[in-house]
């Protein structure tokens, strides 16, 4: 009961701290904005096929992502708050603690990217719900568990911001071609059933990459 | 007495793979101090962290009982407090905030408020408790890091550098301090200031070259 506590008030103190700096939520509006209005301005009239449409919504938020996901941790190793944590906190809780607030920060991010593309694109229709939400629930939380230890690794790290997207590009290959055959499933109105496949890999991708992450998390964090 | 002991079995740590110490053993019982002596780079600041748990030592151990008992990792966090100018808490946040905050994740409980009230009166921030902590000079800091370390109590302190940043007032609160704890448990001072140094009975000398003398 107390861990959870302990966890729970780590990401009271980061949703708290992101409400008044809004170091990640800046950098993630900002680039959903101008990405998605690059699109607009390169598209003009043309209407887009689903599969290009699913494949731009991805790297939307696979960009938007990069760009503020690892605040998590950086933010911590600049102000040097980071020490205070170590000696205060266990590796297990700083890290669900981190996962959490990534994951919901994430949720968020993909949520708003749904929005403003069902807003801004005609073609974006949304045949198959149910298919569509899984995928933004795996999608989302698969991307901010491989963000999450990314971040960890890449923190006290000279050239971060560089080696943020290239270090997560291909860790995330698997889940982005797998959400995007998934999102392309739910814009082509398949059933349920046929999206079964991706959402095995999509669960097994979150398992695995959330249960190393809890391993190697110690490592990475006191050394 | 609280009968706490801190054991250092053959300590070594490297960075980039050149021994920034090595060869450290010692033991230290409460109520007692010791003095982290050594120039600048010697590795005075590796070491007390290494013996705060922040960080592992490259080989060696640091083992933490009470009464022939080991004291978890875990548990030790409730038992230590550390003060450095290389710490430093959330700018974004007020004096009391900061300490609730850090308490909460500390023991998933806040300390009753009259006991923040007797350690922010301690340091002299009482009444800038509600100001935001990047409003602070590095002196109130400073401060405000000693009523952070001190919140829970504990049984092992650990001062890096224990007077930077301080006025004459600031020191005399930091001697004050030291003279409790040193009643109370463990005392841990790394400095390279001799008036600090003489606060403590037993010393660790760092040479700076890897090696090291008592």
């Amino acid at each position: 009961m107390s861990t959870i506590a302990r966890t729970w008030a780590l990401v009271v103190k980061d949703a708290r701290s992101e409400l008044r700096t809004r170091y990640a939520m800046n950098a993630l509006v900002m680039f959903v904005i101008t990405s998605v209005a690059t699109i607009l301005f390169a598209m003009r009239e043309d209407q887009a096929s689903p599969e290009l449409l699913a494949g731009m919504y991805w790297v939307v938020v696979f960009f938007s992502s990069m760009s503020g996901l690892s605040r998590i941790f950086v933010s911590e190793e600049e102000k040097g708050t980071a020490l205070a944590l170590q000696l205060i906190a266990s590796p297990k809780v700083v890290y669900v603690g981190k996962l959490l607030f990534n994951c919901g920060l994430t949720l968020l991010l993909t949520l708003a990217v749904t929005v403003l593309y069902l807003i801004v694109f005609p073609g974006f229709v949304v045949a198959s719900f149910d298919i569509f939400a899984v995928t933004w629930l795996l999608g989302s939380l698969g991307l901010a568990s491989a963000a999450t230890i990314i971040a960890a690794i890449i923190a006290r790290a000279n050239t971060r911001g560089t080696l943020y997207p290239v270090l997560s590009f291909p860790v995330l290959i698997p889940l982005l071609m797998t959400v995007m055959r998934s999102t392309i499933r739910a814009l082509a109105g398949e059933s349920f059933e046929n999206a079964f496949g991706e959402f095995q890999v999509l669960f097994s991708y979150l398992l695995v990459m959330t249960g190393g992450s809890y391993l190697l998390f110690e490592h990475v964090w006191k050394d | 007495m609280n009968g706490i002991r801190l054991q250092v079995t053959d300590l070594r740590r490297d960075f980039n793979r050149r021994p920034v110490f090595q060869g450290i053993s010692f033991a230290l019982d409460a109520p007692g101090s010791l003095a982290v002596t050594g120039l600048n780079g010697a590795g005075k600041s590796t070491l007390i962290k290494v013996l705060a748990g922040a960080i592992g030592p490259t080989t060696g151990t640091v083992a933490y009982q009470r009464a022939g008992v080991p004291i978890e990792i875990d548990a030790l966090r409730h038992e230590l407090g550390f003060v450095s100018p290389y710490l430093n808490l959330y700018d974004e946040f007020s004096a009391e905030e900061n300490l609730r905050l850090l308490s909460r994740i500390r023991s998933g409980n806040e300390p009753a408020s009259v006991t923040i009230e007797r350690r922010m009166k301690q340091v002299n921030l009482w009444n800038r408790r509600h100001d935001d902590v990047g409003t602070f000079s590095s002196g109130m800091k400073q401060r405000l890091k000693y009523a952070f370390a001190l919140l829970h109590e504990p049984t092992v302190l650990m001062l890096d550098e224990p007077t930077s940043n301080l006025d004459a007032e600031g020191i005399a609160v930091v001697e004050a301090i030291v003279a409790e704890q040193k009643e109370r448990g463990i005392l841990i001072v790394a400095t390279n200031d001799e008036s600090e140094a003489a606060w403590c009975t037993a010393r660790v000398h760092l040479s700076g070259s890897g090696g090291n003398k008592r």
